[in-house]
């Protein structure tokens, strides 16, 4: 069937199309700017700061196989940890004294273990996956905890000493050595993840992500694939791990935890999943609204945690958010103490609840009737255009 | 040895009392709910509470847990749950794990941190001798009353109306539905009674289990374990699974103290790689 | 050599037998339809050809080499694609990316995890070609999820054949497919090269007289009649079990 139209050739639209994606955004390139002079713009914050690059390697790490795979585990904790005591015990036992060469050892024996356990994912439905997740990191916990005598047991890695970084920057206790180290960390990650999502690989992991069984279909290896990105998955969170271990120069049980891989599952939720900047950006919102919250009621953050995760799935991500954030905000304003403020949002949440149904819909139909709105509105300004599109493709 | 099989068994109906709702919960609605130990630690408290501090005697406190637990349950679904039952494994996995995180810090607060115990009768305590056997009194009374409960339930499910309309929706939610079940009150009813067998459960469970505030983390593996080893087509599954987890525990701890952990889980990996949709279930597809 | 070949293919799931005994084959360059009343198991041999099932028994051979262990991605690239009845594509994914990542996969670069999609040109060439080709180029920016039907069948249909397939299935692609856009449907498979074999499982009788040059009939799981289509359809028995009820209707 010949081409009835004489139209210039897609090629160079086409072409333009995929390669713009993976052009560095302004935005991009702005964060990265803002995120180098913070290390001159706020010096008291650098160990705050350290902190949210860790969270922000930990969550890229679950956004690969979470966002960009669909696999959702509730034991990515287990490489995390791992990470951490490789590149705590290389340093406190001296195998490895230089911080840079321990980091990518223990990046590479997490990858390792990923790569040995993703076969353990591939099986099964998401119920199944998630408790062979959650399995994964109790047992690592538990062999963590039984060689007590080598781990620290329930009291952690004691007496780790960190060597200066390539042998000239010592991580002092200003923290300033420790967030130029995470944030080049951090930034490296990022750039080789960006290859890896724009390449072919990811364009596979985002089919098989969206729909496996069509992708086996045009002739991907569905399995191989999710066993690769599942190991550099792993081998990220263990660099994270490992970026903690040093700066904090600590590991300890409680990094295994199911409380840990929930928080990071939280954060990467908040940011977004799928393109990459939503853990970093779920890492600044949490850690900063950790701290701001943590002088108001310290011991019952995780009842905010959760009332935020709650909120988030009824409402969708941005108006969940903006809801959760108005009514803590609320009872901050009012100074309400702290059981009042439990039962009361609580209660919100139930009443909340039960509107929600009826007041979405009502939001869905204005939105459809403005879109439809919108649409009458375009035909009538370019009378030929609509009419005419459909005639070039027919 | 006949201690520990008896103690395992003790261990393993408290179990299947904990987590059969959400074996039913999760064939009926394909709900992942991570916050069905929270219904648990309710009961607990609600027990503690009642017969700690008002005075009420243990064998009433037990259906008060039960009872609390459902009106929870029940309050629950219908405001929060239902919102979810169309959306994804993965908003259903924030969800509940959001609720548990809200249960543990509230529980923290109103009760602190520390570990609770429930004041039982006096003839509940210690152990009596049959056969030359010393049998703890407290666990022999779950074995008699949650094998009570679990022939009640087996009664319920083949024997009356709602057990075949559950069985039904169970099997073929589409099809009930175009029988004219009303399979939104199916649910409703069975997550509140769940939730109430659960908070016996919890009631029961705080002398042997340990009750404070991060009960429903520290065995939500526990009833997952129960949940997909035993399937969720029947109440045998569950219930077979959940003595062979309390008697591999208990047996687990007693000759191997330090691996016992290690080796559940470890089991409980091979067993899902090995048979996913669990030892007991019939080969259906979800 | 028939280029596919099936040899006693039996497909039971408990006491439901779905495909009973069905022995196919089909030659080169053939325009072979598959046809049966709804619920005969003609989308189960397609399930069964593609490695989507595994037979219960019996074998599946391309070309002579048996391939019935094979797993479906793998028989993908020994050159057999299918479509799928209901769509099924990716719904977060824009044309172009749908059959970039299609071609890519077929040229050996899909394990490729450096280089960036599009910076290949035999890709992109590929690409506009086919999107020329379906008249995806309105569109070709979009978000898969939100095409109109017809627009997703016919991605539908470009995605088998951009895996350059030498044996395409097509399962009912005109289904769900608006009246005044089904001819676009149907002239894109009249446009199949000659040397790609085809087998079609349609309902629509027109399409099958005027399309295919052999026509098997399903019945049960179970082949029933095979013949030219006159042949089949002056049969009286294909008649009393199906043509009847088309013509009753």
């Amino acid at each position: 069937m010949a081409l009835a139209s004489d139209s210039p050739s897609l090629a160079p639209e086409v072409t333009a199309f995929l390669t713009r994606r993976a052009r560095w955004s302004p935005l991009e390139i702005a964060f990265w700017l803002v995120a180098l002079a913070s290390i001159w713009l706020f010096p008291t914050k650098h160990l705050i700061l350290t902190e949210i690059c860790i969270w922000a390697m930990f969550a890229l790490s679950l956004d690969l196989i979470l966002g960009y795979a669909g696999i959702i585990s509730l034991g990515h904790a287990a490489f995390y940890g791992f990470g951490a005591f490789a590149a705590g015990l290389a340093a406190k036992y001296g195998y490895i004294q230089e911080p840079v060469i321990a980091l990518i050892v223990a990046g590479l024996l997490a990858a390792a273990l990923g790569f040995a356990t993703s076969f353990l994912v591939l099986r099964g439905s998401d119920l199944t996956r998630l408790m062979v997740t959650f399995g994964v990191a109790l047992v690592l916990s538990e062999i963590a905890n039984k060689f007590s005598d080598i781990t620290g047991g329930a009291d952690g890695l004691q007496g780790v000493e960190i060597k200066p970084v390539l042998g000239r920057f010592q991580f002092g206790l200003d923290g300033r050595t420790g967030y130029v180290y995470a944030l080049i960390v951090l930034f490296l990650m990022v750039v080789l993840a960006r290859r890896v999502v724009r390449s072919p690989f990811g364009l596979s992991l985002q089919a098989i992500k969206g729909n496996a069984l069509r992708a086996s279909a045009v002739g991907i290896a569905v399995n191989w694939r999710l066993v690769a990105i599942y190991t550099m998955a792993a081998g990220y969170a263990g660099l994270a791990g490992a970026v903690l271990a040093q700066t904090q120069a600590f590991a300890s049980l409680e990094m295994f935890s199911i409380e840990r891989s929930a928080d990071v599952l939280l954060i990467l939720i908040i940011g977004g999943t799928g393109y990459l900047y939503g853990g970093l950006i779920g890492a600044l919102i949490y850690r900063f609204a950790q701290d701001y919250l943590s002088d108001l009621s310290a011991r019952y953050w995780q009842y905010w945690i959760g009332f935020v995760l709650i909120m988030m799935v009824l409402f969708g991500r941005v108006y969940g958010g903006i809801l959760a954030a108005l009514l803590i905000g609320a009872t901050i304003w009012f100074k309400l103490e702290t059981g009042t403020s439990l039962v009361l949002t609580a209660a919100t949440l139930l009443v909340l609840g039960v509107v929600r149904e009826p007041i979405a819909k009502w939001i869905g139909l204005r939105q459809q009737q403005a879109m439809a709105a919108i649409r009458r509105m375009r035909v009538r300004m370019k009378p030929g255009a609509h009419a005419g599109a459909d005639h070039a493709g027919a | 040895m006949l201690t520990i099989l008896f103690d395992g068994v003790a261990y393993g109906m408290l179990l299947f009392v904990l987590a059969c709702g959400l074996s039913v919960t999760l064939g009926l609605m394909n709900f992942v709910n991570l916050a069905h130990g929270a219904f648990a630690m309710a009961g607990g408290y609600i027990t503690v509470v009642v017969v700690n501090r008002w005075g009420v005697p243990f064998l009433l406190g037990l259906p008060i847990a039960f009872l609390a637990g459902a009106v929870l349950g029940a309050v629950l679904e219908r405001t929060l749950y239902v919102n979810l039952y169309a959306k994804s494994h993965l908003d259903q996995v924030l969800f509940t794990i959001g609720l548990v995180f809200m249960a543990v810090a509230g529980v923290d607060y109103i009760m602190g941190s520390s570990q609770q115990f429930v004041n039982i009768p006096s003839w509940l305590e210690g152990q009596i001798n049959l056969g030359g056997v010393g049998i703890g009194r407290y666990r022999l009374m779950i074995i008699v009353l949650c094998g009570l409960l679990t022939i009640a339930l087996q009664l319920i499910l083949a024997k009356t109306r709602f057990g075949s309309r559950l069985r039904a929706a169970v099997d073929d939610q589409r099809v009930a539905r175009g029988l004219g079940i009303n399979v939104g009150a199916v649910f409703g009813l069975t997550f509140a009674f769940g939730s109430g067998l659960a908070a016996l459960g919890g009631a029961l469970g705080a002398q042997i289990l340990g009750l404070d505030p991060i009960f429903p983390l520290k065995y939500l593996i526990y009833f997952l374990i129960v949940v997909t080893v035993g399937g969720t087509s029947s109440i045998t599954g569950p219930f077979v699974a959940s003595i062979l987890l309390g008697i591999g525990d208990v047996a687990g701890k007693y000759y191997v103290p330090t691996l016992s952990a290690f080796v559940i889980y470890s089991i409980m990996i091979v067993m899902l790689l090995w048979r996913p949709q669990g030892l007991f279930s019939r080969a259906t597809s979800r | 050599m028939p280029v596919l070949e099936t040899r006693g293919l039996d497909k039971h799931f408990g006491g439901i037998i779905a495909a009973n005994q069905v022995s196919l084959s089909i030659e080169k360059g053939a325009r072979h339809a598959l046809i049966g009343p709804n619920g005969a198991g003609k989308t189960t041999v397609v399930n069964l050809l593609t490695g989507v099932l595994r037979p219960t028994a019996g074998q599946i051979l391309l070309d002579g080499k048996d391939i019935t262990a094979l797993p479906p991605h793998e028989r993908v690239r020994l050159g057999i694609a299918r479509t799928f009845q209901i769509n099924q594509l990716f719904a977060d994914l824009t044309p172009i990316e749908t059959l970039g990542l299609a071609i890519s996969e077929r040229l050996g670069l899909g394990r490729d995890w450096w280089r960036i999609v599009g910076s290949k040109s035999a890709v992109t060439d590929e690409i506009v070609e086919l999107i020329e080709r379906f008249r995806l180029g309105d569109v070709m920016r979009e978000r898969t999820g939100i095409l109109p039907y017809g627009k997703q069948r016919l991605l539908e249909i470009a995605l088998a054949i951009a895996c350059k397939p030498r044996v395409l299935l097509l399962d009912e692609p005109a289904a769900g497919v608006p009246e005044d856009e089904r001819h676009e449907i149907l002239s894109s498979v009249e446009a199949l090269p000659k040397d790609v074999t085809v087998l079609l499982i349609e309902h629509d009788m027109d399409i099958i007289f005027s399309f295919a040059d052999r026509i098997s009939v399903l019945v049960n799981g179970s082949l029933f009649v095979e013949g030219e289509p006159d042949e089949v359809a002056r049969d009286p028995r294909v008649r009393a079990v199906y043509l009847g009820e088309a013509f009753d209707g």
